[in-house]
């Protein structure tokens, strides 16, 4: 297997897949470019992805948008085993494996080989973190997503997690079962455990970050200066060709 | 490597038969369990492909032809680790013979045949335990195909391996695909220590054969189900608690 690079801030030389990637798709047939942003509900994800992919376009750029839990295969029946909480860490993990595959193969690869500039809201590294947490192997999700392709940039949206607290209650009034680890059984109190989650997510980021350099973008300032940055990266991402 | 249950401590055994579609391997399995069930043991049959979660996902996939070799591979792992977590692992601690029809071996075998490197489907499935027996039906490859294929039935795409674009005729499709399937298990035979049967033989020849190495190798009465426990006082009326198998209490 490829040992897996670290890279300079946002910008990547060389398109490389993770493992043995998807052998049908060459990656010199993937003029395009994939750029994900991760970050936990709250930290302002799908607000940058709006502003970017309205910024791009007025620039001529053609994009496509997707995320986690949106394939054709298997997102409603994902979805049906996620509201019954019945599904045990490996099934999960291997169903949400299937999902992104079906959409890297689908709709990912075809728009980049098409040039186009996918914008992914979340990517593997959510779905690493969250099974790391939940005490999976890290050397047997490595095998499992060697079918990814490394993006042209990563953007971590990092916030404190009181401050996604705060953010999630006043937009929904309540915290998410599964953002707040409710299955883990750290507390009985969603407060409490959505701090202790998602400090534990942080962590899982940043052991992830040792072998899949992202950049980290600190989400607690206002939403135009972070803005302001992901276009700066993303615009010396597209000149350098 | 990979440990058997045995070899993991667990109280119960897993037995798992392969071979090619046609092998006649179902039927040996269910013969086994009906032996084991007269001798009262506690026994519990899996099948591939059979986790009901999961079933839509699948079964939508592979009529609507939305399968890769990657998803058809990972939705079969997903499948797998639904039984394998939720039935076949506490049926395991509790001191049950399970059998399976088909195991990892399959995914191994027909994975690898669809072009995933082996080395990516044996690390996905390296959750899961080794069987402590692997009976193998070897059946001329003619024998089998002939016995799937002689009532002309209509073959399914992925079952045809239609996806791999061996030919555009299903039949020939399948007489391709499957003997590629049949030369990944015969490569890992050795490795897996699977107890190669002779499928051209008869029924009965072969069913003693495997009742007779079950005996040998499993303590059978290890597992017999206790008596019934005498009946629990009658419940007040109003009580929401269902009756719960007295061997689980065991």
């Amino acid at each position: 297997m490829k040992k897996p690079m670290t890279h300079a801030e946002g910008a990547r030389k060389g398109r490389h897949y993770y493992g043995h990637g998807i052998p049908r798709f060459p990656l010199e047939d993937l003029v395009g470019k994939l750029i994900v942003v991760e970050g936990a509900d709250g930290s302002g994800r799908s607000s940058q992805i709006a502003r970017l992919v309205d910024w791009l376009e007025t620039c001529g750029h053609a994009t496509v948008q997707v995320g986690l839990k949106h394939s054709t295969l298997v997102s409603s029946e994902l979805a049906k085993a996620q509201e019954g909480n019945i599904l045990s860490r490996t099934t999960l993990s291997l169903f949400y494996a299937t999902d992104f595959a079906d959409q890297l193969e689908n709709m990912i690869l075809p728009a980049l080989k098409a040039g186009f500039i996918v914008l992914s809201d979340r990517y593997i590294y959510t779905l690493m973190a969250r099974d790391m947490v939940r005490g999976m192997d890290e050397a047997w999700l490595k095998n499992l997503y060697g079918i990814a392709l490394e993006p042209d940039a990563v953007f971590y949206l990092s916030v404190e997690p009181q401050e996604l607290v705060q953010r999630n209650l006043a937009k929904n009034a309540a915290l998410d079962y599964w953002e707040s680890g409710m299955d883990l059984g750290l507390s009985r109190d969603m407060f409490d455990s959505f701090l202790k989650y998602q400090t534990a997510m942080q962590a899982a980021f940043r052991q992830l970050r040792k072998n899949y350099g992202f950049t980290v973008v600190d989400g607690n300032r206002p939403v135009g200066s972070i803005t302001k940055e992901l276009r700066k990266k993303i615009r010396a991402l597209l000149v350098e060709k | 490597m990979m440990k058997t249950f045995a070899e993991l401590n667990f109280p119960g055994r897993l037995i798992a038969v392969e071979g090619l579609d046609g092998s006649g391997k179902s039927t040996q399995i269910y013969l086994l369990k009906r032996w084991l069930e007269a001798e009262g043991i506690k026994v519990y049959f899996s099948e591939w492909n059979s986790s009901e979660l999961v079933k839509s996902a699948t079964s939508k996939g592979k009529k609507r032809e939305l399968l890769t070799p990657t998803t058809f591979s990972l939705i079969h792992a997903t499948d797998f680790a639904d039984r394998y977590e939720r039935h076949l692992l506490p049926l395991l601690r509790a001191g049950y013979v399970v059998l399976c029809d088909r195991y990892i071996f399959t995914a191994f075998a027909r994975d690898v045949t669809r072009g995933c490197p082996p080395d990516w489907v044996r690390g996905i499935y390296n959750f899961a335990a080794l069987p402590d027996s692997v009976f193998f039906f070897k059946a001329d490859l003619e024998v089998s195909l002939n016995r799937i294929l002689e009532g002309r039935p209509k073959l399914k795409f992925f079952e045809a391996g239609m996806d791999l674009r061996l030919s555009a005729d299903p039949y020939e499709s399948f007489r391709i695909f499957q003997g590629r399937i049949l030369e990944q298990y015969l490569a890992m035979a050795g490795e897996f220590k699977f107890i190669v049967i002779d499928a051209n033989q008869n029924v009965e020849k072969q069913q003693s054969f495997v009742r007779k190495v079950v005996g040998e190798r499993i303590n059978l009465a290890r597992f017999r189900r206790r008596r019934p426990l005498p009946l629990p006082p009658p419940l007040p009326p109003d009580s929401k608690v269902k009756d719960t198998e007295e061997d689980l209490a065991a």
